[in-house]
């Protein structure tokens, strides 16, 4: 469709090489219809952390932090301060008192830590000359406690005050950290998950270590927490494991290995010697049943009561895939490095009678030879509950990587990237509907046209 | 000396302000004339006008040589032609329309300043052909009979209905004008009177302390001749003193009068201003108690001083201010005044303060650019815009930018300071800095800005411009039918001219003056061109012999000098365009002018310069130093339409700014290359703006416009797919023309912004060429967009952000002549997008377009505003009851179908923005994009 104008393109060249998924201009089931393209970066832009219903904030390697009014695109707040690039950042709701009051942590390379107010913009308390940066935050507010990792574990309370300080022997540090059952924490450090038991005593808090999970091959790339009994983990090596989060045994082991199902079609693995991060698991995402694993430029969806693979695509974006959500139990969404954000949906595979048809795997993949459709159609027979998916949109507007996004659900989604630009994502006709009902209000309060 | 049915009855001094008696009547702007021409030739009633266009005359009656002209508007020799000025002056000066009392009146004992509201007057001098409107003045002056000095400002004009019908208008600048020149007279005044005082207290204590001499001299001699004329002198100068202190109270409270004159409203900082310093004075006046206020060593012989040049000097001095007061050195006055006839008169400048008289002047020549053009085209115009200010709601979408519009009104409301009204209009936009300081010295600092002062500066611009155009207009396209050649010449020529012609004559004199004086071009209206041709290569071979009046004007040879400072760029730019166009001459059959009217209506002005460029070419193939021009006499009101249009948004410094641009534009649109080559990027530098096409919020003149439409009219002949490039546009979809040569590019874009709807004051939605590759901030921002196909690294990037966004744009490849866009299969725009159209002048199909896209815009209003077509009605509806209601009105109701739904939502949802934008106040928000997710196709020629 595009060749007239695709002729002499030498970019497209390679990546022409790996099937092109292309959903095409028509894309009914995408009600992103309209944008607004956010700037104020200066630089890449690596996390957006919702704030509440209308507000989030975004951060990337400027040291900036910016407070955004999703709702009209405004920019509420600039918190600056950082002098590096942000290397975590997430909220922290402390409801001491009456009201409820949000603020966000962040943590930067300038081995700084700041607690800001994004109502007023307001630094509240700073931590600057910590031994190393911190890579990752986790908040307990259970606890009204706060944990920073990096190489050394810290235990702070809501006054930003140093709790307890744990030294780690591993060059790599802590790169994840959730928060598990009875006081536990588990920290991602290289190839282990490290279990933490907290003990909070009257008036201090010590940390302990109790527990060393070594069952990674590789380095573990994502840590997430499925309900109050699970957890999973994905590594470097395309590993997911899934822990029973009380008694830390792994309670499924699934290996994802794009060659493994075309084991049978040795052609495919020659094209291309498989790059390791085609299969390392970049992020997991859950909604409690489904496991979304961002497996390299690949999406993998594994049912957690059955443990078994739910939904697979090898291919679903050019690049890397960077960050996931599942939207619901059969809609979910993926950006990558290619620039794009995808929307899928889990579909049930057409009669078995008729695998190959084009409609099998859309139009997109119609220009590959034959033997393309052959993989799927062999997993259907190996693995009979297996369903397809189904892209249904795109999401085409950042000139780099997509970092990640958050998702305001009918309010629309936000998206940062390389480009240093954010993208918000609308509904078009709840927009307009939007607009329709100001209209008529500011009507009526002016009294006529 | 004025036959009574020469005055017009128009002299509403006193029951000014009841001209509407009837509420419910029409306005006067919105009356039109049912057969404004009706009764005979239109342009019969200017065939005996020596001038070639209006012009303002500023008269005094001098009270020693009687009526005399001062100077006119525009400061211009040439501009009245053999018009007999003094003559004029003598008519229009000769009776005391204002009846001014002046001298003592009885019961008061001391000379009265006489408080006259101006009067205003129309008045006709049919023999002459010349009408004028009268504003009669009085300045005060303190050497002057009574200290009156009667003035009179006149608007001329060889249109009586002009006058008439432009009344209210003339008669509020006017009033402004003058209420301008009376504030600065009453500074003057003041000033006048205190120096007056300072002499006569000096000479009051010098004539007492020679009194006293003579007393200690001794009693003898006391009732000697010498001492009682002493005496008697003595008494006079105190007498003299209680006067002019009373005049000096009087004049402090001249605000305080009750004016009967609506427009005489003034400038409070001004009236604060005098009057404080009035106060001042008077306060320093009053205590005569202390005769010898002067000090000995004043007296010591300083005041002495030659009376010409302590006079001189003591101005100047005031003239700096009232911090230099005690520089002013006191005079001693002569017991006798001077004769009547030696002494000399001070000029207006003097009257007034300097600062107000130059306001006065600026205030002046805006009101004579403003008028400019003929009634049909000022009443249109007016109309037009009374019209679209009451639709400000929609109007933004396509319709020319009102301009200055705000201001004037807000000019009419509040109190009117030309010398402060610059700043007090920076001071509406930023309210706080309100300094009302007494001290006149904040006058010398916030000395107004010159209005023309870009204008002045752009001459020279323009002056390159016009260059650029003679290298770039030899190449006018082949490819054009004849007629639609010769309409794209018209609106060459006419379009320069309007550029030229907005009063920045006076200051491109000298440069227009290298240009030599072209012809008029309205000679081509006369019956045999031929003959014409051969009268002006006789007259320019004659120079300027011809000028002394030739009184054939009924024959129609009337060889009225010309110089039209205006008409000589727009001459040279046509005739540069028309090389090999002697031709052309041949449809320039005997025109009937009536006949021409009819057809073309007050859009007819531009066949004028048509016929110039080869009767130019034809004679003078280089610009000969002055041209006189055989002038028929009708064509006078064609010609002035010529040089009028659009005025009126000159005087905004933006407008000023686009009149060029326009040129530019148009220029580059004729493949210029050199031109193009340094504005390949960067839609914010001013060139690159102005190299950009236009827009409706450029479309300015009418001959922009005649432009504009021809260049629109061409694509929708050439482009069967036009119909969809439209539909692109006006749905909100990015339309992208590719294509390697930038004049295609640039053609293509500028015919396409007409149908850009909202696209901003200065079309900063249209680009009209780029050539790196674009983002989607980019696509947001612009929606028209002119890329350059390069077979490069670069090209091959920008062919990827094409495809990447693919899905946002349409596509039109000026090279390949394809369309890539959604299909469009409605049927709304096939009425304005007809690829067999029948319109064959670009005017026409401009106007074609306008209405269409009015019909529009009215239905995208009233799509807007209909409530239940976007919100339920009651609470149980649910959103796709309110959905279904929509589309019913949009399908049933208006009619359209799915695509020219999609027009009309685009509109209304700019509407939506645009009404909802202020109150928003989020200037910080990003504008929305809209978009939606449909297949291309692929359209070829």
């Amino acid at each position: 469709m595009l060749r007239w104008i695709l002729g002499g393109r030498e970019a497209q060249s390679s990546v022409e090489k790996s099937p092109v998924l292309c959903i095409g201009e028509e894309q009914p089931k995408n009600w992103f219809t309209e944008l607004q393209v956010l700037k104020g970066h200066f630089d890449i832009v690596r996390f957006l952390v919702q704030i509440d219903d209308f507000r989030c904030a975004s951060a990337g390697d400027d040291g900036l932090v910016l407070v955004w009014n999703i709702e009209t695109g405004e920019r509420l707040q600039e918190l600056r301060g950082h002098s590096q690039q942000i290397t975590a950042i997430t909220t922290f709701t402390c409801n001491n008192e009456v009201t409820w009051h949000t603020l966000l942590i962040t943590a930067s390379s300038d081995r700084s830590l700041s607690l800001w107010d994004p109502d007023t913009g307001n630094r509240v308390q700073i931590i600057s000359d910590l031994q190393s940066s911190v890579k990752c935050l986790l908040v307990l507010e259970r606890l009204c406690l706060w944990v920073s990792g990096g190489e050394e574990l810290c235990l702070w309370n809501k006054d930003f005050q140093l709790q307890c300080h744990r030294q780690n022997h591993s060059d790599t540090g802590i790169t994840a950290l959730i928060e598990l059952p009875k006081n536990c924490i588990a920290a991602a450090m290289d190839k282990e998950i490290v279990i933490y038991r907290l003990t909070v005593s009257d008036s201090s808090v010590s940390v302990a270590e109790i527990r060393r999970l070594s069952d990674h091959q590789d380095q573990i790339r994502a840590l997430i927490n499925i309900s109050d009994g699970l957890f999973a983990s994905g590594s470097h090596a395309g590993e997911l494991v899934l822990w029973d989060a009380i008694d830390w045994n792994i309670l499924a082991y699934e290996h994802i290995l794009w060659e493994e199902s075309q084991a049978n079609t040795q052609t495919e693995i020659r094209l291309g010697a498989p790059k390791p991060s085609e299969m390392s698991i970049q992020h997991l995402t859950t909604n409690g049943k489904l496991i979304l694993a961002a497996v390299g430029s690949g999406l993998y969806v594994y049912n957690v009561q059955t443990k078994a693979v739910v939904a697979y695509r090898k291919v679903a974006h050019d690049s890397n895939v960077l960050h996931t959500m599942l939207l619901s139990d059969s809609e979910l969404m993926s950006c990558s490095e290619d620039g794009s954000v995808r929307i899928w949906e889990i579909q049930d595979l057409p009669l078995p009678a008729e695998p190959a048809s084009p409609g099998f795997f859309g139009m997109w993949n119609f220009s590959r030879s034959n033997k393309q459709s052959g993989p799927p159609s062999k997993k259907v027979m190996d693995i009979p509950n297996i369903r397809m998916l189904e892209l249904t949109g795109d999401l085409i507007g950042h000139s780099g990587a997509v970092q990640m996004f958050v998702s305001f659900k009918e309010n629309g989604l936000v998206t940062c990237s390389t480009d240093h630009l954010l993208i918000l994502w609308k509904n078009g006709e709840r927009q307009s509907h939007l607009r329709s009902l100001a209209l008529f209000q500011k009507l009526e309060k002016k009294g006529g046209l | 000396m004025i036959g009574s049915p020469d005055v017009v009855a128009f002299t509403k001094e006193d029951e000014y302000g009841q001209a509407n008696p009837d509420p419910w009547a029409l306005p006067e702007e919105f009356s039109v004339p049912l057969h404004p021409l009706a009764d005979s030739n239109p342009w019969a009633k200017t065939s005996y006008a020596k001038f070639t266009k209006d012009f303002i005359l500023i008269s005094e009656f001098s009270e020693q040589v009687g009526p005399q002209p001062l100077l006119t508007i525009p400061d211009d020799p040439k501009v009245c032609g053999t018009f007999d000025l003094n003559y004029f002056s003598l008519r229009i000066m000769s009776v005391d329309y204002q009846a001014s009392f002046v001298g003592h009146p009885p019961g008061s004992g001391y000379p009265r300043l006489s408080f006259v509201e101006d009067s205003r007057v129309v008045l006709g001098d049919s023999k002459e052909g010349a009408f004028a409107y009268v504003h009669h003045l009085t300045l005060y002056d303190l050497e002057a009979r009574g200290f009156v000095r009667p003035f009179c400002m006149a608007y001329v004009a060889a249109d009586e209905r002009k006058i008439m019908l432009q009344f209210q208008e003339l008669s509020l600048r006017f009033s402004q004008a003058s209420e301008c020149l009376k504030a600065g007279n009453r500074r003057a005044f003041a000033k006048e009177l205190r120096r007056k005082l300072q002499d006569l207290e000096y000479t009051h204590s010098v004539l007492q302390r020679e009194e006293g001499l003579q007393r200690e001299a001794g009693p003898q001699c006391m009732y000697s001749a010498h001492a009682v004329e002493k005496a008697n002198e003595l008494a006079n100068v105190e007498k003299s003193i209680y006067e002019h202190r009373d005049l000096l109270r009087q004049i402090s409270c001249y605000h305080r009068r009750p004016r009967r004159d609506p427009h005489a409203v003034t400038c409070q900082k001004c009236m604060t201003e005098c009057l404080s310093e009035c106060e001042e004075l008077l306060d320093k006046y009053v205590k005569l108690a202390n005769p010898f206020g002067y000090s000995e060593k004043e007296e010591e012989g300083q005041g002495h001083l030659d009376d010409e040049g302590g006079d001189e000097e003591a101005y100047e001095d005031d003239d700096e201010g009232v911090k230099r007061r005690p520089s002013y050195t006191p005079q001693l006055i002569k017991a006798k005044s001077a004769k009547c006839f030696d002494k000399r008169l001070k000029t207006l400048q003097e009257l007034c303060d300097e600062t107000f008289y130059e306001a006065t002047l600026e205030l002046l020549k805006e009101t004579e650019r403003s008028f400019r053009g003929d009634l049909c085209y000022l009443h249109t115009r007016r109309l037009d815009k009374a019209l679209r200010r009451k639709q400000r709601v929609a109007n933004f979408l396509f319709e020319e930018d009102l301009g200055d519009d705000d201001e004037d009104e807000v000019e009419t409301l509040r109190p009117f300071c030309a010398v402060n009204h610059a700043i007090d209009g920076y001071i509406l936009l930023n309210p706080p800095p309100i300094v009302l300081g007494p001290e006149p010295l904040e006058l010398d600092v916030l000395e107004p800005p010159d209005p023309l002062d870009p204008a002045s500066e752009m001459s020279h611009t323009q002056e390159s411009e016009l260059g650029l155009g003679e290298s770039h207009l030899e190449s006018s396209p082949s490819d054009q039918t004849l007629e639609t050649q010769e309409s794209s010449e018209e609106t060459k020529g006419s379009f320069s001219s309007d550029k030229s012609g907005v009063g920045q004559s006076e200051k491109q004199q000298s440069l227009t003056s290298m240009k030599s004086e072209a012809p008029d071009p309205d000679s081509d209206l006369t019956p045999d061109p031929d003959h014409n041709t051969d009268l002006e290569r006789e007259s320019s071979s004659e120079e300027m012999e011809t000028t002394a009046g030739d009184d054939e004007g009924d024959n129609g040879g009337d060889q009225t000098p010309v110089s039209l400072l205006e008409m000589v760029s727009e001459l040279q730019a046509s005739k540069e365009d028309e090389c090999g166009g002697g031709n052309e001459s041949d449809l320039l059959v005997p025109i009937d002018t009536a006949c021409c009217m009819a057809q073309e209506g007050f859009l007819y002005e531009a066949s004028a310069p048509d016929a110039m460029p080869c009767l130019l070419q034809s004679s003078h193939p280089q610009p000969s130093p002055t041209l006189v021009v055989n002038q028929e006499p009708q064509a006078l009101l064609p010609l002035q339409d010529d040089y009028t249009v659009g005025s009126p948004c000159s005087e905004s410094p933006a407008t000023g700014l686009e009149l060029p641009v326009g040129q530019l534009g148009d220029a580059v649109s004729r493949t210029s290359v050199e031109d193009g080559s340094d504005c390949t990027m960067s839609a914010s530098t001013g060139s690159d703006r102005a190299a950009s096409p236009l827009g409706y919020g450029r479309v300015v003149t009418l001959c922009q416009r005649k432009k504009a439409g021809h260049g629109a009219l061409r694509f929708v002949r050439q482009y069967p797919f036009a119909m969809q490039a439209l539909w692109c546009l006006l749905s909100g979809r990015t339309l992208v023309v590719l294509g390697a040569d930038e004049g295609r590019v640039r053609r293509l874009v500028a015919a396409l912004a007409l149908f850009v709807p909202a696209p901003g004051k200065c079309g900063e939605r249209v680009q009209a060429w780029l050539s790196c590759p674009f983002t989607l901030t980019d696509l947001q921002r612009w929606k028209l967009i002119g890329l350059q196909r390069v077979a490069s690294p670069v090209g091959s990037s920008m062919l990827y952000s094409l495809s990447r966004y693919s899905r946002y744009i349409s596509i039109l490849d000026a090279d390949q002549k394809t369309l890539r866009c959604p299909p469009y299969r409605g049927r709304l725009l096939a009425n304005i997008a007809d690829h067999r159209t029948y319109i064959r002048r670009g005017s026409t199909y401009f106007l074609h377009i306008q209405s269409t896209l009015c019909h529009l815009a009215a239905k995208a209003f009233l799509f807007t505003f209909t409530h239940h077509l976007h919100l339920p009605v009651s609470s149980t509806e649910g959103p796709e009851v309110v959905e279904g209601r929509r589309r019913c009105f949009l399908q049933e109701q208006l009619g359209l179908g799915e695509e020219d739904s999609q027009i009309l939502l685009y509109l209304s949802q700019l509407i939506t923005q645009q009404y909802l934008q202020p109150a928003a106040g989020s200037s910080a928000a990003a504008p929305c994009f809209s978009f939606n997710y449909t297949t291309s196709v692929l359209y070829k020629i």
